[in-house]
């Protein structure tokens, strides 16, 4: 048993879904209480997904255990599949219909449903989110592959992407920049899967001569699968970052059996890191935690490209620990590899960083440590599905990563200054970038009664300003503070309209209602 | 605007069966009620037996890590826990004196169990008491169930309520015994003007459940009498009434006429003085009625659709029915509480449809047909229905926000009137349902 607050991956049938709500045609139907409906909410809310992810629930309830869950499981594959009518149906299980052993692969091949069926076994007791979404992709590409031989002259230059996701870090724009990237070098990429691909789009993933791994949490499983099946070599360098897109594009070249080039510099970063105005990023020391992906490419970058110093490496993913720990002995750190957001907080404060790298998780740490900080890596939150074009990856991934790196820093001369006067009564250590203050928390909470009546005062100069009974500005506290100040405003000005004397918490709701609109 | 006046002993009108479906649901298990909870007692820590799905859901029904390190957590079992490696009982010590160790202040630890925790037959009840032998007094430990195959959404609250009850009966504190006793999570700033209002009605001796304090509070006597401020406390008014405490009866206090209701069916009850009581109202219910007037254009003779959440359907529709003049074409709630809620139900129109329980998918084609003006709707249904072109109002904002009671009343319109300013505004004024017609 293990205490938890937060978590870093959910369970392995989320990522299962992920796989699904990537795919057109696929359907899941998945034996599970109601309460697991919740995860229709990170497609529609937090990815702001149109309509509703491909998953049917069985929601069986307490009185249904007495009875045959089994008998809720069959009805439900057979709803699904005549209201939705998918090209292939995923069966599988949740947490706590794991424990109830229904086995839904064996039940649903006793349906004969018109549809393929690929059962999952998701172990939810022992693995997760990344886990599940790896396995869910696997099953499907295995079942729709098969053993048919490749067919014969495949096009050198042909091939597939593989692992980008629904749900996944800024997969959406990463596979806009990486095909544009390819096909620019004169590179044909057939299939993009699992997201936006069919179950026949799978099928024909052996027509293509090689394949490019992009998100290995996702695809590796399968690419390495593919290679053993049907010898299709993989690409693995993750094109984060100037030079790993660099690397990428000769290795991928290599594979295309096209001509070794050198790349022209198409990024910004290159420059923007080279100028004079980038010399205070030096030696900035960045703390990094996320996904392997995305966290060892950070480490590169930041240590590479951006000339920061690493003072701390780590995943939350136990699956890649070696590779994690192999890139934090480069930078001369220990890696973190750890699940517990506590842990986390503790290297973070020990690490004592300019800069954090992290997830939501970590973006929430340096928030209360009052440190910088970038998300690089899921679990997302709104914030990190951006209406605007924000890859990751490849030359424009790059300049991206510059600007939301370096923009939550001070800048050059203002760390400068406030270094040279330190006591100065605005601009102070707990202070943050003046670029960022609209963000920035309020430094003193109690100060803000005084400047509320101050900026009361400033709009009304003529007018007095009634005071406030005691219990009346009790009240006022209870109003939450993003609008607290707002609703002084307003009973100020109602009082002072109607001549009241003092601000009693009649008058407060008084002025509620007179500006309720 | 005039008020109807809810008559004292309502018949039981005819209401049409409610609609019963077998199919998907698509709302929360008990365990979501978590997020307010733990926010409202703020001496009490929850923490959930269960799985990584568990902890999964309270962070992302939470809208995702608000507060850095909440007043809830999960212990999730793991395979050598399910495969009797490890004894679950010694195991959920360890958790429990591990996070005692870091948050001595908790006061009450509450375990709450889960779908995998009541599927095993985890027995809670027994653990609490095995806790509170090492930990009471200075942590009391008591248990209940938000599992999803027991419990919806607010259903959760409900339990809590109950084994909070219970536990003080328990063990009884001593001292005064209320009055009243007025049950279910209210907003802080709602249970103070409530307060202010019993004051001035010369009630003394309410008890609010659950209060801020989790530890203090509520002694049971023979003449305590009780009022729901929520519809989704079966077993809570159950757990009471077996101890003794007799219900005041009353429609929820939601809008200027819930709220008169709620208040005179109190008054009544201790025989206050109905020409006081009309003097205490009145300032409260003119500004109720002036801030709702703001909405009631944006509302009248709209067709709204309730999905069901959190049990609280039937009382918001009679308020958009009768004081906003919506029109109702369906009003969806999880669990009706046939007793608890007759009174609502009494004041819906005639033939309005209920529905009780779900199969979504033909929930979503229904209302597709009816084409509402404004559909009240869960998170997983709202933007796939604006993305259609229609209007949602996400209903968990009405668990989330204060509603209840007179000053709120122009709250509760603006919520239902938000969606339609909006979309009139990103529609250049127009209404697009209207242009699409």
């Amino acid at each position: 048993m293990k205490l938890s607050m937060w978590t870093y991956e959910g369970p392995p049938h989320v990522g299962a879904m992920r796989i699904a709500a990537s795919m057109k045609g696929v359907h899941y139907v998945l034996h599970a209480p109601q309460g697991d409906t919740y995860a229709d909410l990170l497609f529609t809310m937090i990815e702001r997904r149109q309509s509703r992810p491909p998953v049917t629930y069985t929601t069986f309830q307490a009185r249904d255990l007495a009875g045959s869950t089994a008998d809720v499981f069959k009805q439900a594959c057979r709803d699904a599949v005549a209201r939705f009518a998918p090209d292939a149906l995923l069966v599988g299980a949740s947490c706590t219909a794991e424990l109830l052993q229904d086995d839904p692969g064996g039940l649903a091949r006793t349906l004969d449903v018109p549809v393929p069926v690929v059962p999952l076994e998701l172990p939810s007791y022992q693995k997760k989110e990344n886990w599940g979404a790896s396995e869910t992709f696997y099953r499907l590409v295995r079942a729709f592959v098969g053993r048919t031989p490749r067919p014969e002259n495949i096009p050198a230059n042909s091939c597939n992407i593989l692992g980008p996701t629904s749900l996944g870090f800024r997969c959406r724009d990463d596979v806009t920049e990486i095909v544009k990237l390819l096909t620019e070098e004169g590179l044909d990429v057939r299939v993009v899967a699992p997201l936006g691909a069919t179950p026949a789009d799978l099928a024909r993933l052996p027509e293509a001569a090689f394949n490019i791994v992009l998100y290995p949490e996702i695809a590796d499983v399968t690419a390495r699968w593919l290679k053993t099946a049907h010898g299709m070599p993989f690409v693995s360098t993750i094109p984060i970052g100037v030079g790993a897109t660099e690397q990428f594009l000769t290795e991928v070249r290599a594979l295309a059996g096209l001509p070794a080039r050198e790349t022209p510099c198409r990024d910004r970063l290159t420059w923007y890191s080279r100028s004079i105005d980038s010399n205070y990023l030096t030696n900035k020391r960045v703390f990094i935690f996320g996904d392997a992906t995305h966290a060892i490419a950070a480490a590169r970058i930041a240590s590479e490209e951006l000339g920061f110093r690493v003072c701390g490496l780590g995943t939350y993913m136990r699956e890649f620990a070696r590779d994690v720990r192999d890139a934090a002995a480069r930078y001369g750190v220990e890696a973190l590899i750890s699940d517990d957001h506590l842990e986390v907080e503790t290297a973070i404060i020990a690490a004592r960083p300019e800069l954090v790298l992290g997830t939501q998780m970590e973006r929430h740490i340096a928030k209360r440590l009052r440190v910088p900080c970038a998300v690089i890596s899921a679990p997302t939150h709104v914030q990190d599905f951006p209406a605007r074009y924000s890859p990751q990856m490849g030359f424009e991934g790059a300049n991206v990563i510059f600007d939301s790196w370096v923009h939550p820093l001070m800048m050059g001369l203002e760390e400068h200054l406030l270094q040279m006067f330190r006591d100065d009564f605005e601009f102070n250590d707990g202070a943050a970038a003046s670029h960022l203050h609209p963000q920035a928390p309020a430094v003193k909470p109690v100060a803000e009664p005084a400047q509320m009546t101050a900026a009361a005062a400033l709009a009304a100069p003529t007018g007095v300003i009634a005071s406030w009974t005691l219990e009346a500005e009790r009240e006022l506290q209870k109003v939450p503070f993003f609008v607290r100040g707002k609703a002084r405003r307003n009973t100020e000005l109602f009082a002072q309209g109607q001549g009241i004397h003092p601000i009693t918490v009649e008058t407060l709701y008084d002025a509620k209602a007179h500006f309720a609109r | 605007m005039s008020m109807p006046q809810l008559a004292a002993c309502a018949e039981p009108p005819a209401i049409t069966q409610p609609i019963r479906q077998r199919g998907q649901h698509e709302v929360f298990c008990g365990l979501t009620s978590i997020i307010w909870l733990h926010r409202k007692v703020q001496d009490a820590f929850f923490l959930v037996v269960g799985s990584r799905t568990c902890a999964h859901l309270l962070q992302s029904a939470a809208g995702v890590m608000i507060f850095s390190e909440p007043r809830f957590a999960t212990a999730i079992m793991e395979e050598r826990d399910l495969a009797g490696m490890a004894d679950m009982h010694d195991e959920l010590d360890n958790v429990v004196a591990r996070l005692l160790e870091r948050r001595p202040d908790i006061r009450m630890l509450v375990l709450v169990g889960s779908c995998p925790s009541e599927v095993i037959k985890f027995d809670l009840t027994r653990a609490a008491t095995r806790l509170n032998a090492v930990h009471a007094p200075r942590h009391r430990v008591i248990a209940y169930s938000g599992s999803g195959i027991e419990t919806t959404f607010t259903q959760g609250e409900d339990n809590f309520l109950a084994a909070l009850i219970a536990d003080k009966m328990a063990a009884p504190s001593g001292g005064t015994p209320a009055r009243l006793v007025v049950v279910g999570c209210l907003a802080d700033v709602v249970e103070d003007q409530f307060s202010r209002l019993f004051a001035e009605l010369g009630l003394n001796g309410v008890v609010f459940l659950p209060g801020r304090d989790a530890i203090k509070g509520l002694v049971l006597g023979p003449d305590t009498r009780f009022i729901l401020a929520q519809p989704y406390l079966g077993a809570t008014a159950a757990a009471l009434e077996a101890r003794g405490s007799r219900r005041i009866d009353s429609i929820f206090p939601l809008g200027a006429e819930g709220t008169s209701a709620w208040l005179r069916a109190i008054c009544t009850a201790f025989g206050v003085d109905m020409a006081r009581f009309d003097a205490v109202v009145a300032q409260p219910r003119r500004r109720a009625a002036e801030a709702m007037a703001h909405y009631r254009p944006w509302l009248e003779a709209r067709r709204v659709f309730f999905f069901p959440d959190s049990q609280m359907e039937p009382s918001l529709a009679r308020f958009l029915s009768r004081e906003m003049g919506s029109e109702l074409l369906e009003v969806g709630s999880p669990y009706l509480h046939r007793d608890h809620v007759a009174g609502e139900l009494a004041l819906l129109p005639a033939g309005v449809p209920i529905s009780e329980g779900q199969d979504v998918d033909l929930q979503i084609e229904r209302c597709r047909d009816a084409n509402p003006d404004l559909i009240v709707c869960g998170l997983g249904l709202a933007n796939p229905f604006e993305a259609e072109g229609r209007v949602s109002k996400w209903s968990i904002e009405f668990s989330f926000t204060p509603i209840q009671g007179f000053e709120q009343a122009g709250d509760l319109a603006e919520l239902f009137a938000r969606p339609l300013m909006r979309n009139a505004m990103l529609t250049g004024g127009g209404d697009r349902r209207e242009a699409a017609r």
